[in-house]
């Protein structure tokens, strides 16, 4: 018998005997068991030095950088956009003036999905949730007067990301920046948008042969931006669990390493930039534990799978968000204490970078008000708490080593079963993932609706009469401005160049010539996102999802 | 002869791609015992509208997420009233501002959910308010 067990059978077990706990049973947010107490019985096992290690130093459990938040603060990167391309503008200056340190483009739908806005099927979504771009002019109104030099900026767009990219290192010449110095992060994860974000256009091979290009074409051109942020977010948000968000990003990530090594690329010429972005939500201690294990689990991964040499390889560098699916309509303002803890997971989780909701969301974009508190929330932390002081502050804590643990195993155990199936495209295939998500989403609102996982102010805490909040309107006349700009100045361009970029453009989709060179000289003749896009569907044909649900 | 069931077209009208609602919705109301038709993602109106009529559906919910929610609904009933297929309900929810909401009841939605409704509470909208057509 073992120091706990005695006191379980001595003093806990005699106690709640008569006393009986307030449920049966404990869970984390994943469905992990939760014990009423963690000894160092729960960790006796393994050796500290191999399994969790000092910062810096693989397996990097404890963080990616030797001095951490003592050296440099993570980035407080604010995902802003909508409207006109000068109104997103004004929001990032505000922001930049605001003390945030990155700025995070939010594209409208119709940019996301490969449609202008003068296209019929853009029709109410123009600046809706996001900033409207179709041609290369609104990619200058957006970046005016931002010295692309000084900031890192992240776009989160996928199936058209290879035309931002084009878009971005063309702006950049333009400015006079040279295309070494630019930093920042394409999302670019077309697997999550099959598994969960669902903004595609064409077939997964086809998807994967631009984002593969597009790794290429960064290591050599644009060595300090990172072509992919494999990303979590959005498989959380969808309804997956914590534990299953870990396992199908990391599948996700070995699926590009996998194809970008079929291509002939050395693994350390592009591992390195690499990054992730991983959904922060309510459970606190499950949340970090994650963190703590994605890091360990990619070192190795890089290490023993890929064989991968430099230490920059391993290190899984993160963004992060608070969960925008844990924000509530009711009580709107509970959300801030809401964010402010998942925020703070984010930051004893060794986070890289972070956004913090706001806590409008649920209403509408947020406005400039409720950004600012979110903003703020994340410097209170910073300044304020002396969470950043020292490095892994709960590392050691005998519950958070045990669900570390935990949490990797079971991870584990999905990406086995992923390895299995032949890897992540051929179980997006199967609608592997998407089955497991729908499942897990479906579970965790029939918990809600019973008022089995409370949510407050939602099933328990209500109060019948709220006040409305302030929101942020997007008037329509945004949309009608931004046609007529477009056709405008569609009109004005050499159609004939135009012509020939885009008869170039297809030939090279279908020879395999790498698609960057020929977009960035598109892009510059004002060749727009949709022709693009166009192009891409013609020759790779569309996607068509299989139902499940 | 048994009444035939009730039969509902869960859409996602535009480009927008968050369809954990609507195939949540989907699901309840599949499992209390309604036909489900699930159109998947991004589909126009008219291929919505096509979809209800040729399933001869009673309702169509609609799920927007993207602040699209004005022009959709409202070209979904304009579509629906120039088939001569007015009697199908509308009903949706999403990420839909209060004012908004008003002024879709105004132009003939039935039912709006915003987020934080119980999957219970749109089983009761349709075993209430949807009839299936004889």
């Amino acid at each position: 018998m073992n120091r706990s067990e005695r006191w379980e059978r001595e003093t806990y077990g005699p106690f709640v005997g008569k006393s009986p706990e307030r449920r049966t049973r404990y869970e984390t947010l994943s469905g992990i068991p939760v014990k009423p107490l963690y000894t160092p019985d729960d960790v006796a096992a393994k050796s500290y030095d191999d399994a969790i290690g000092y910062p810096g130093e693989y397996p990097y459990t404890r963080g990616v950088y030797p001095s951490m938040y003592r050296g440099r603060l993570w980035t407080m990167r604010m995902f802003a956009g909508f409207g006109r391309p000068e109104d997103t503008n004004a929001r990032f200056k505000y922001l930049l003036a605001q003390g945030q340190t990155g700025l995070s483009t939010a594209f409208d739908m119709p940019a996301l999905m490969g449609y202008d806005a003068d296209h019929p099927r853009a029709r109410g979504e123009v600046g809706k949730e996001g900033v409207s771009i179709s041609t290369l002019d609104d990619f200058e109104r957006l970046f005016d007067g931002i010295p692309l030099g000084d900031v890192t900026t992240s776009m989160t767009i996928n199936c058209t990301a290879s035309v931002a990219l084009a878009m971005y290192l063309a702006i950049a010449e333009k400015q006079g920046v040279a295309w070494h110095r630019l930093g920042g992060t394409m999302q670019n994860d077309m697997l999550k948008e099959f598994i969960a974000q669902k903004e595609w256009i064409c077939p997964p091979d086809p998807a994967m042969r631009i984002v593969v290009d597009m790794i290429e074409f960064t290591a050599k051109h644009v060595p300090k931006f990172n072509p992919v942020s494999i990303s979590g977010y959005h498989i959380r948000e969808a309804g997956s669990t914590g534990v299953q968000e870990l396992a199908f990003t990391l599948a996700d990530g070995l699926a590009y390493v996998d194809a970008a090594v079929a291509r002939g690329l050395d693994v350390d010429s592009f591992a390195p930039r690499l990054s992730f972005f991983f959904d922060i939500h309510n459970d606190f201690f499950e949340e970090i534990a994650k963190l703590r294990a994605a890091r360990r689990m990619w070192a190795r991964f890089m290490k023993e799978r890929f064989g991968a040499q430099r230490a920059e390889s391993m290190l899984l560098r993160t963004h992060t968000q608070t969960a925008g699916v844990s924000a509530t309509a009711q009580q709107p303002l509970n959300n801030v204490a809401r964010i402010a803890l998942q925020a703070m997971a984010a930051v004893l989780g060794g986070a890289q970078s972070l956004h913090t909701n706001s806590y409008d969301e649920t209403w509408a974009l947020p406005t400039e008000d409720a950004v600012t508190v979110a903003l703020r929330t994340q410097q209170i932390i910073a300044e304020e708490t002396g969470a950043p002081l020292t490095i892994d502050p709960l590392g050691g804590s005998y519950y958070l080593e045990k669900l570390t643990d935990e949490v990797e195993a079971r991870a584990m155990e999905y990406i086995q079963r992923i390895d299995a199936m032949g890897g992540m495209i051929r179980a997006i295939d199967d609608g592997y993932p998407q089955k497991e998500i729908a499942d897990a989403a479906y579970r965790y609102q029939l918990l809600d609706d019973r008022g089995e996982k409370v949510t407050v102010g939602v099933n328990k805490y209500v109060m019948p009469d709220e006040k409305g909040i302030h929101y942020l309107r997007i008037d329509d006349s945004v949309e009608l401005d931004q046609i007529a700009g477009v056709a405008r100045f569609k009109a004005s361009r050499d159609t004939a160049k135009v012509e020939r970029r885009l008869k170039q453009l297809a030939d090279d989709c279908r020879n395999g010539r790498n698609l960057m060179p020929i977009l960035i000289d598109a892009v510059k003749d004002y060749v727009s996102l949709g022709e693009i896009s166009d192009v891409y569907r013609q020759v790779f044909g569309l996607y068509r999802e299989p139902i499940i649900f | 002869m048994a009444e035939r069931r009730v039969r509902v077209v869960v859409a996602k009208p535009g480009l927008d791609g968050h369809d954990r609602g609507a195939k949540i919705v989907a699901r309840a109301l599949r499992d209390a015992g309604f036909e489900v038709i699930y159109t998947g993602l991004h589909q126009t109106p008219e291929q919505i509208v096509a979809t209800a009529v040729q399933e001869d559906a009673d309702a169509i919910g609609l799920s927007v997420l993207s602040g699209a929610h004005n022009y959709l609904f409202k070209r979904v009933i304009e579509l629906l009233r120039d088939k001569g297929a007015d009697d199908v309900a509308v009903f949706g929810g999403g990420i839909i501002p209060p004012e908004d909401i008003a002024a879709l009841k105004a132009i003939g939605v039935k039912e709006l959910f915003g987020p934080g409704t119980s999957t219970q509470d749109i089983i009761r909208f349709v075993r209430e308010h949807i009839r299936a057509a004889v």
